[in-house]
């Protein structure tokens, strides 16, 4: 074990090379700009933070980062070597490993052979030598400190020490740069604390570490120095002891929330929807809170905050614990999403593909999905009748199709959504939940997504909306709730919630700030 | 067992950690349920009719699982990645047809020869089949259903009514299934050389383990830089080659060889590995557990024979054997779901 001494500097401080060395990367999906300016540094001995809002292109760095992207621009040197990744195994035979959130293993094999899989050690006859993987494999946790018995199959693996043997495996290819993507974000006390101090003897033994959480007191906790990302952009890098959580939030959110989400003013009524103390072990916990007629709620927080899980059981979909659901104040029988329907509920799901639409059927017969008793004689659909009702719909909707009888899946993003929202629209319903309205839509449909989800409110529908963009939220909501690992941090009204309170309750632990 | 907690105060696993562990480890396997319903089936059947475990009774409940047990290590081979080839009995027809004329056109050919050509045969219609799965990638399941009637109507073309009889072919042919050796029929011995050989190869090669990992996760096996495609060609080539070999061996077992030989057959050979414990969703089972299943299903027509059971509930007691073993198998994956999702419910 040689140790490194790492002089946790900037790069314009000492002579060294940075072990990883990304400038100016830049990387565009059709008109969508994911990345305008990817920039970092990594020294070896280094644990270096990466922070910014979801959709702030740190994902996209790590994919360049690990050969999944292409960057179109951009210099990306890994220890003084120019390098153009073309798969995921030159990056990793380069020396970087990445450690996702949730890592893939197989399942069905056994651990020692996750961490060898394709390089196992050969013992007699060229055979593969299972007692020497397993010694390897046994050894490499001994290093770690962590006891994982090699021999067991990684089904049933909790996260965590998925996330170990990930690790391991990066050790045994002898790795000069770990990125852990949000490796905490499903992590327990214990187990972060585990991770961190393997992180801390990687260091000390010279790998340089990206580390990506969302969580501050973390970042300060364990790393040397963190760089901001910002709409797709580098913003800046500091060294941890020379900032306060407060300016890095700042540089995080700093922008105009321009006029760009109008919410016109709605008269509130009663309230629609009630909830109360809803639990569910592992997921979330005494969730309460109220949705009034023409008012919109935003959901807010972060990826993984259990937001859609919470609409989920609202809408019947999933089952809890505990708790109970008031809708127009009757109680609302658990796991039974046509009650819900029936009540007046609608849901617009955030993958509008696998779960909002069927993408192979027309969009008159999309629209009409939810309403196929209104439109049936004797059991058999009622065609004109529904192509009437699908055409007012998508009339009233600005849905942009040649005609009613397309598949919805040659429309766009953004008219897709509109089929979605007409399709729930089209029951009258008092109550729309809807989960991240403007994911994948470009930013011109955008504003008219916003515009309906408004014009809805007017009307006195009660909205509750999850968003994980702060402008979304900012600008429509007329009150915000923040969930964080599964419970309400803040609940905020329109007025009181600014980028800081929002970002403050969706990652600090300590909240009291607010 | 899944918590970092628990293991924490627990002293490492020492390479050596005794009885305990070598019992749990021949608990945890996947062939052990089909043993013990085998020993259980011959067991009770014997005790009822003991003519069922004489010399000739063994060697006849043996020959009887030869063939479905070479066809179950090939199509195995596939289920453990995610596929299928519902085409082998007409892939065994084929061959066994082939055999039939090679000797009646060539009737000095050597044996050996005809098995090559045979394997070859198999070889290349199962590479026909990998070709299409791999290269339209179309589910293999609708691929090999097709050249199921293709190969099929070959054969029908071929033939037409023509069959090739025991007679046509020489005696050290036929000789082949009547000989024993220690008292296995010459054709089972080679059936377990390829059973064992492949085994070997599944456990202890790269390649093999590659298979195992593409069924588990395709994707990940994508994203390590497995080449997925190529072992998945290879596999299906592998399983052609076991269909040729049992194609000639058939020739070699029944008497007559014509336009239907080997209808049907598909499915008792998947049957075969769900019910020797391959998981039919991919990445776990072995070849062992699937030439156990081919025994077991073949015994428990034979065994239930013996005992005068109707032939009607002969096929219902299989379906019922086949969802046991599917149930066993979501039973205990739905368990380590929710162990995981406690496990990880403890910190929230």
């Amino acid at each position: 074990m040689q140790q490194t001494h790492s002089s946790r500097s900037g790069p314009s401080e000492g002579e060294q090379v940075p072990v990883l060395s990304l400038s100016h990367a830049a990387k565009t999906f059709g008109p969508v700009v994911a990345l305008a300016d990817g920039t970092i540094h990594i020294e070896a001995g280094e644990i270096h933070a990466l922070v910014g809002e979801n959709g702030a292109g740190k994902s996209t760095l790590v994919k360049i980062l690990a050969g999944l992207h292409h960057p179109d621009s951009g210099d990306f040197q890994v220890a003084g070597h120019t390098v153009q990744f073309r798969n995921v195994a030159e990056s990793k035979d380069a020396g970087i490993s990445v450690i996702y959130q949730e890592p893939t293993l197989f399942p069905d094999l056994s651990v020692a052979e996750n961490i060898f899989i394709g390089r196992q050690p050969k013992g007699r006859f060229g055979l593969i030598s299972k007692a020497t993987m397993v010694r390897e494999a046994h050894k490499l946790f001994e290093r770690l400190g962590v006891p994982i018995d090699p021999t067991r199959i990684a089904e049933g693996l909790s996260i965590a020490d998925q996330q170990i043997i990930e690790i391991a495996k990066a050790i045994s290819l002898d790795a000069k740069v770990l990125v852990m993507d949000e490796p905490t974000a499903a992590l327990s006390g214990v187990e972060v604390d585990r991770l961190f101090s393997v992180a801390r003897s990687l260091r000390d033994r010279g790998t340089g570490i990206l580390f990506i959480s969302h969580r501050f007191d973390e970042v300060f906790d364990l790393c040397d120095r963190i760089t901001v990302m910002r709409d797709g952009r580098y913003i800046s890098t500091h060294r941890t002891a020379d900032v306060t959580v407060d300016q890095i939030v700042r540089e995080m959110v700093g922008r105009d929330i321009g006029a760009l989400f109008p919410k016109t003013p709605a008269e509130i009524g009663g309230v629609v929807l009630k909830v109360d103390g809803l639990s569910r072990a592992g997921v979330f916990r005494d969730i309460s809170f109220e949705v009034r007629a023409g008012e919109i709620v935003a959901l807010a927080g972060l990826v993984g905050a259990g937001r859609t899980e919470v609409a989920r059981a609202v809408f019947g979909i999933d089952p809890y614990d505990a708790g109970a659901i008031t809708f127009d104040g009757r109680t609302l029988k658990p796991r039974n999403p046509q009650v819900a329907i029936t009540a007046g509920m609608g849901f617009v799901p955030e993958d509008r593909r696998k779960q909002g639409l069927v993408m192979d059927l027309s969009v008159a017969r999309n629209v009409t999905l939810t309403l196929r008793n209104k439109y049936t004689t004797a059991g058999l659909i009622n065609g004109a009748a529904e192509r009437r009702a699908a055409q007012e719909w998508s009339k009233r909707l600005q849905v942009k199709t040649g005609s009613q009888e397309y598949a919805v899946s040659t429309l766009s993003g953004g008219n897709q959504q509109k089929v979605v929202l007409a399709k729930w629209l089209a029951t009258d319903p008092r109550l729309l939940i809807i989960d991240e309205p403007t994911r994948g839509i470009d930013v011109g449909t955008k504003s008219e997504v916003h515009r309906l989800i408004s014009d809805l409110a007017g009307r006195g529908i009660a909205i509750l909306m999850i968003s994980s963009e702060l402008p979304e939220v900012l600008g429509m909501a007329d009150r915000v709730l923040v969930m964080r690992e599964g419970r309400i941090t803040a609940e905020l009204d329109r007025a009181d919630a600014n980028p800081e309170s929002v970002m403050h309750a969706a990652t600090s632990s300590a909240g009291g700030t607010l | 067992m899944s918590s970092a907690l628990d293991h924490k105060n627990a002293p490492a696993p020492a390479p050596a950690a005794g009885a305990r562990s070598a019992v749990a480890s021949v608990l945890r396997m996947r062939e052990l349920p089909v043993l013990i319903a085998l020993a259980l089936l011959v067991l009770v059947t014997y005790l009822i009719n003991p003519l069922f475990l004489t010399a000739q009774g063994v060697k006849d409940l043996l020959l009887n699982a030869t063939i479905i047990m070479i066809l179950a290590v090939g199509q195995t081979l596939l289920i453990i990645t995610r596929n299928i080839d519902l085409s082998v009995g007409s892939m065994l027809g084929l061959v066994a047809f082939g055999t039939g004329s090679i000797f009646a056109a060539v009737p000095d050919v050597p044996i050996i020869a005809v098995f090559a050509i045979g394997m070859a045969f198999g070889a290349l219609l199962g590479a026909i089949n990998g070709a299409l799965v791999t290269l339209a990638k179309v589910p293999a399941l609708v691929i090999t259903l097709g050249t199921l009637y293709v190969y099929r109507g070959l054969n029908n073309a071929w033939a037409g009514g023509k069959q090739f009889f025991a007679g046509d072919r020489p005696e050290e042919f036929g000789a082949l299934s009547v000989n024993t050796f220690l008292g296995f029929p010459v054709i089972t011995l080679l059936a377990i050389v390829v059973v064992i050989a492949v085994a070997i190869y599944m456990s202890g090669t790269r390649p093999g383990r590659d298979l195992y990992a593409i069924g588990s996760d395709p994707d990940a096996a994508t994203a390590f830089g497995i080449k997925v495609s190529k072992r998945v060609f290879l596999a299906f080539l592998a399983n052609g080659a076991l269909a040729g070999l049992a194609g000639v061996l058939y020739a070699s077992r029944f008497n007559s060889v014509g336009a239907t030989t080997g209808t049907g057959m598909e499915l008792t050979v998947v049957a075969a590995a769900v019910v020797g414990g391959v998981a039919i969703f991919g990445g776990s089972g072995s070849v062992t557990g699937a030439a156990l299943g081919a025994v077991l299903l073949t015994t428990i027509t034979s065994s239930l024979t013996a005992l005068r059971v109707d032939k009607f509930w002969q096929q219902a007691i299989v379906g019922v054997l086949i969802l046991t073993a599917i149930i066993i198998d979501r039973v205990a994956s739905l368990r380590t779901a929710k162990k995981l999702r406690i496990s990880e419910a403890r910190n929230v």
